[in-house]
Formats: structure tokens, C-alpha cells, sequence
């Protein structure tokens, strides 16, 4: 079992999107995965000391609103200036009170676990980030280091 | 309900946690020792059979009562 191995590419930057990629490299480390995750476009977003996530009812018709507002509520409404940050502030309500730990928790207990995680060096280029934007452990590379990982993974994702 | 080392509550916790709680308690087991896990997660009972199968420990014993479902994983080795 030691000598297994997953691949993941993030590339989503908003709340929703976080888990998958965190949720399966912290399982998978615990069942005894080798794990890397590769962080480009707005996945880089994961990898902020600042984790300012939000998650928009906006073009998303799959996302269950509160009080069933998805029903009644028009869908011109969602891109209504401050929809972003309730809808955030709920959903993150929600999730404490369901017991879904936080991103930043799943996120520590992913590097605890020793997963590592790759950030993508063009896209830090193109929006022009700060390396010191980032959590410590980061390494920075691109498509070739990916492979170098994937190429050998028993299980590869891209989320 | 036989015996166990240690306890671990995962009550009120859901996926991932149970599962990652589970595995750092039994990190600090030794082998043959019997850990209980008390979770509350319906998902947990499918989850924690795929991880003894997964990791070589052995799922002694799987229960509910009340909505509570417990576990004894013995730590391989």
C-alpha cells in the first residue's frame, strides 16, 4: 500500500470547489497515498496564506439556495451587489453546523500528512502573484513536474 | 461490547474528519491495540470498512444504536 500514488490538478478557486482536491489528498495520505497536487489558474487561489474563498449562487442552477429561494428568487437576483458574500457567509454557516471542516483545516491536515503541493509557476507569472502570497511548503514548477509525479500515479484527477 | 484501548469521539463530524481522526489516533496505537470510534456520520460505515480494508487494519466490529454507529478497528501488525 505504501507505494501507492495520486495525481490531482486543482483549478477551481471558490469555496465549493476547494473540497474535492483537499478532501481526497487528506483521505488518501491517511489510507497511505503518495500524494501530489498540482495548483494552476484559479486553484492557486487554495494555496493563499489569506484563504478568501467565496462561492456564488451566479450561474450555478445546481446550488441549493436558503429558504428555497432557488425556487422563487429571480436569476438575475444572484448577481445583485453583497449576493456573493451572504451566500459565502451561509454556506459556511451551513457547513459548521454540518460538521464539514473548514478548507483551511482539510488544507493543514493535507501537508501534516505530507501531500505535496505544487503551485503553477506561469500562472503566478500572469497574474503576477507574490510568492509571499503563499503558505509555506509550496514548491513552484510546471507541467513537466506534474508528469514527473503523474506519469507513475495509480490514481489521477483533475478537479 | 469486547475491549479497546483507546476511545476516539467523531461524533458530530463529517467526511472527511471521522476517517483522519481515526488514522492519527491510531498512529499513536501500537500494533494489536484496539481502538472505538464513536461517529454519528451514516457515511462512515461504508467509509470505515474501505479504510481497514485499505490499510491492513482489521474492522473487528461495526454497530448502531440510536443513530450512533460504533467501530473497533484493531491496528495491524
Amino acid at each position: 500500500m505504501a507505494d501507492k500514488k495520486m495525481a490531482l490538478i486543482a483549478t477551481k478557486g471558490t469555496l465549493d470547489w476547494a473540497y474535492p482536491p483537499f478532501i481526497l489528498a487528506s483521505t488518501a495520505a491517511a489510507l497511505g497515498y503518495e500524494v501530489e497536487i498540482f495548483f494552476t489558474f484559479y486553484g492557486l487561489q487554495l494555496l493563499k496564506k489569506d484563504l478568501n474563498l467565496k462561492v456564488s449562487p451566479l450561474g450555478n442552477p445546481g446550488m441549493p439556495m436558503p429558504m428555497a429561494m432557488d425556487k422563487w428568487f429571480p436569476v438575475l437576483g444572484t448577481a445583485l451587489p453583497g449576493m456573493e458574500s451572504v451566500m459565502t457567509m451561509m454556506m459556511k454557516q451551513k457547513m459548521k453546523s454540518k460538521g464539514v471542516a473548514s478548507v483551511d483545516e482539510l488544507r493543514s491536515l493535507s501537508l501534516e500528512a505530507g501531500v505535496r503541493m505544487i503551485g503553477c509557476q506561469m500562472t503566478v507569472d500572469l497574474f503576477d502573484f507574490k510568492p509571499s502570497d503563499f503558505i509555506d511548503g509550496v514548491t513552484f514548477g510546471g507541467a513537466s513536474t506534474f508528469m514527473g509525479f503523474a506519469g507513475d500515479s495509480d490514481v489521477s484527477l483533475f478537479v | 461490547m469486547s475491549n479497546f484501548d483507546q476511545e476516539l469521539d467523531a461524533r458530530g463530524l463529517n467526511c472527511p474528519l471521522p476517517i483522519l481522526r481515526a488514522k492519527k489516533a491510531l498512529n499513536d496505537l501500537d500494533g494489536g491495540q484496539v481502538l472505538r470510534i464513536v461517529a454519528t456520520d451514516p457515511g462512515s460505515v461504508k467509509d470505515f470498512q474501505a479504510f481497514t480494508r485499505q490499510t491492513g487494519n482489521e474492522l473487528l466490529e461495526s454497530g448502531e444504536t440510536d443513530g450512533e454507529f460504533t467501530f473497533l478497528i484493531k491496528k495491524a501488525g
